[in-house]
């Protein structure tokens, strides 16, 4: 199998749908000439103009562009170009994008995939770097992916774009350079189905997005000390595999949930909640949540770099959890 | 213009004044949840530019929006049965009077958000002009959602791709409770058109012909690939923003004077001046759109109401 970077691999499964399908299309701030992080690098070269559109900055007229495209044949992916920047079209996404199946008696879907970078890590400060999906996840209508591998970016994107609901598609800024083995050929992932990416007896951790590597590193380093971590990655949280997260806390007892987003209101609790409400019988320890501290993203490196959840951070979680 | 179509202009503008007659009694009766804003007065706009589309074009509107279903051909049963809040409704039940739609004919959502459905219309627009149709899209908002960035951003992309769509801006001189006057510095909204590289133009409502000719040649020229028209009718809203509204916020003179510029009389006076239709025909039309509207009603009453226990589970495609 091919070594492949994640954004290439995202840039595959927008070549190979956009190959089988003529009705999908690219619009965004720039993505003509391959987008900030050159996920669609080659695609203008390769399908011309029509089928991939730089617009000007003006986000909501972007996924208005998108949901009445969507609501009239065709599959939009649309790019915002920095999460932080959804809540300049928060309307279109919410209120619009979101309720048409249910508001609308069920007759019109918006099949659109809204791609989206987020996260810290660049230098980037408040307003360039924050992890929003809790916002959308917690929207009905709404489908949130946030894939932390190549392999799970492919199959995924390509899934999104299959699918017919609004599917927002988060990809971290820190995982764009990351390689993994990725098939050449086109491959679907189911939306909604959790990864098992590392199995373990001792503790369950449920992490998200970039937050996966940091957990394996986390994992690696507990071994070496007798601890035997399971690491849960829900690659969608919105619909969420519960029972994924479920079966294994009733394997290990034990719970630690960690994601790049503020601890505050977060995914984080949403599992715990979970766990607490159909998995308590489960739990030989209280449910630890890991996640940024309730603040912006510090611009000052080094303040950002302890912003972000770290491997010893989920160690010393992990510890306090078995009481070691 | 032949007779038939002049009946049809006029059983379309009767129909929707009857239907939001009806519709603002039965909400005074209770029958009808919620809130709704009804478009009396305004009857010209929507038949004005609907008469001048197919089937198959698009149309976005507003909260004020029961006249544009209407004129775009929309059924008075499943209309009035969703502004009930039932079953049958075009959706269910589950939108309302806000948010009622039909996909069938063209109309791709009423909206409780003032300036949310614009940039939608020109996804629609561009979706036409990608699959390489004549399809036009329409956009009715009022003269408050000329002041959403939405409006603004939609417009300059509509013009910079040469977007098939129509914005239609039904001025009705009030944003709720807030006057055109106290909510922005310019007579005409169409002149906003200029700053985008749009044709704009401001035509009297009063005159459902007038509507009908610059509908028809900015729709000319949508089809023919020559881009977007902010087309701005002066109109007024002779009711409150809701029935019910007080309207505590103007003056009584001004409203006798809109009624004095009613459209419906306007055109029953021309056609009958120029000897191109008769009272009977009129009448005639009064009648059926009675008949009609008294069995959508009875329609309505009689719909079940949805059952709530599989709502949750219809969000998703």
């Amino acid at each position: 199998m091919a070594v492949t970077r994640y954004m290439e691999a995202l840039n595959q499964a927008l070549v190979s749908e956009m190959e089988r399908d003529p009705s999908v299309f690219i619009a965004g701030e720039d993505v003509a000439s391959g987008g900030v992080f050159a996920v669609t690098q080659g695609i203008l070269e390769k399908f011309g103009g029509k089928r991939i559109r730089n617009t000007p900055i003006s986000e909501s007229a972007l996924i208005g562009l998108g949901i009445g495209a969507a609501l009239t044949g065709l599959r939009p992916v649309v790019e915002i170009m920095f999460m932080d920047f959804m809540a300049c079209c928060m309307d279109q996404i919410v209120n619009q994008a979101a309720k048409m199946k249910y508001m609308f008696g069920g007759k019109m879907s918006v099949p659109m995939v809204v791609r989206t970078p987020a996260g810290a890590g660049l230098g980037a400060g408040p307003q360039h770097s924050q992890c929003l999906e809790v916002l959308f996840a917690h929207i009905p209508g709404l489908k949130v992916v946030m894939p932390s591998t190549p392999y799970d970016a492919k199959g995924l994107m390509i899934s999104s774009i299959r699918d017919d609901n609004p599917v927002l598609f988060v990809e971290n800024k820190m995982l764009y350079r990351v390689k993994g083995e990725v098939p050449e050929e086109s491959y679907a992932i189911p939306i909604g189905k959790a990864d098992v990416k590392r199995t373990g007896k001792d503790i369950t951790i449920v992490a998200t997005s970039h937050m996966v590597g940091t957990a394996l590193k986390a994992a690696a380093e507990l071994e070496k000390e007798g601890v035997d971590a399971e690491i849960i990655d829900p690659r969608t949280i919105s619909p969420l595999d519960k029972g994924a997260i479920l079966e294994s806390v009733e394997k290990t007892g034990r719970l630690l949930v960690v994601h790049e987003a503020v601890r505050n209101f977060g995914f984080g609790a949403e599992v715990a909640a979970i766990v607490s409400e159909e998995g308590f019988d489960f739990l030989d320890a209280p449910i630890m949540r890991i996640g940024a501290p309730f603040m912006p993203v510090p611009f000052s490196k080094p303040a950002e770099d302890r912003y972000i959840p770290s491997v010893g951070e989920i160690v010393s979680g992990v510890k306090r959890t078995l009481n070691v | 213009m032949e007779k038939e179509r002049l009946c049809q202009i006029y059983r379309t503008m009767k129909k929707i004044r009857l239907f939001e007659k009806k519709a603002g009694q039965l909400f005074a009766e209770g029958k009808i949840p919620g809130f709704i804003h009804v478009s009396i007065g305004q009857e010209s706009v929507a038949t004005g530019v609907c008469m001048q589309l197919r089937q198959d074009d698009y149309v976005l509107t507003s909260h004020r929006g029961h006249g544009h279903m209407i004129a775009k051909g929309a059924d008075s049963r499943p209309m009035m049965a969703e502004i009930f809040g039932k079953a049958d409704g075009y959706c269910q039940g589950r939108g309302g009077s806000m948010h009622i739609a039909d996909s069938d004919i063209g109309v791709l959502g009423a909206n409780g958000i003032v300036g949310g459905g614009i940039p939608i219309s020109n996804g629609a627009a561009f979706s036409a002009q990608y699959r390489g149709t004549d399809q036009v899209a329409v956009c009715f908002f009022g003269d408050g959602a000329s002041n959403q960035g939405t409006f603004h951003e939609s417009l300059n992309l509509a013009a910079l791709w040469r977007l098939p769509v129509i914005f239609v801006c039904e001025n009705n001189r009030w944003a709720e409770f807030t006057s055109q006057e106290d909510s922005a510095c310019i007579e005409d909204i169409s002149m906003r058109a200029r700053g985008y590289g749009v044709p704009g133009e401001t035509v009297d409502g009063l005159d459902v012909f007038s509507v009908m000719t610059a509908a028809g040649e900015a729709i000319k020229r949508a089809r023919a690939g020559e881009g977007p028209t902010l087309l701005e009718v002066k109109t007024y809203r002779w009711h409150g923003h809701y029935e019910g509204d007080p309207q505590k916020y103007r003056r009584a003179e001004e409203l006798e004077r809109a009624r004095s510029h009613d459209p419906i009389e306007f055109f029953r006076s021309h056609v009958l001046k120029e000897k191109l239709l008769e009272e009977k025909d009129m009448e005639k039309i009064e009648e059926e759109v009675e008949r009609e509207l008294d069995e959508a009603v009875a329609y309505a009453e009689k719909s079940p109401v949805p059952e709530f226990d599989k709502e949750p589970e219809k969000v998703y495609a």
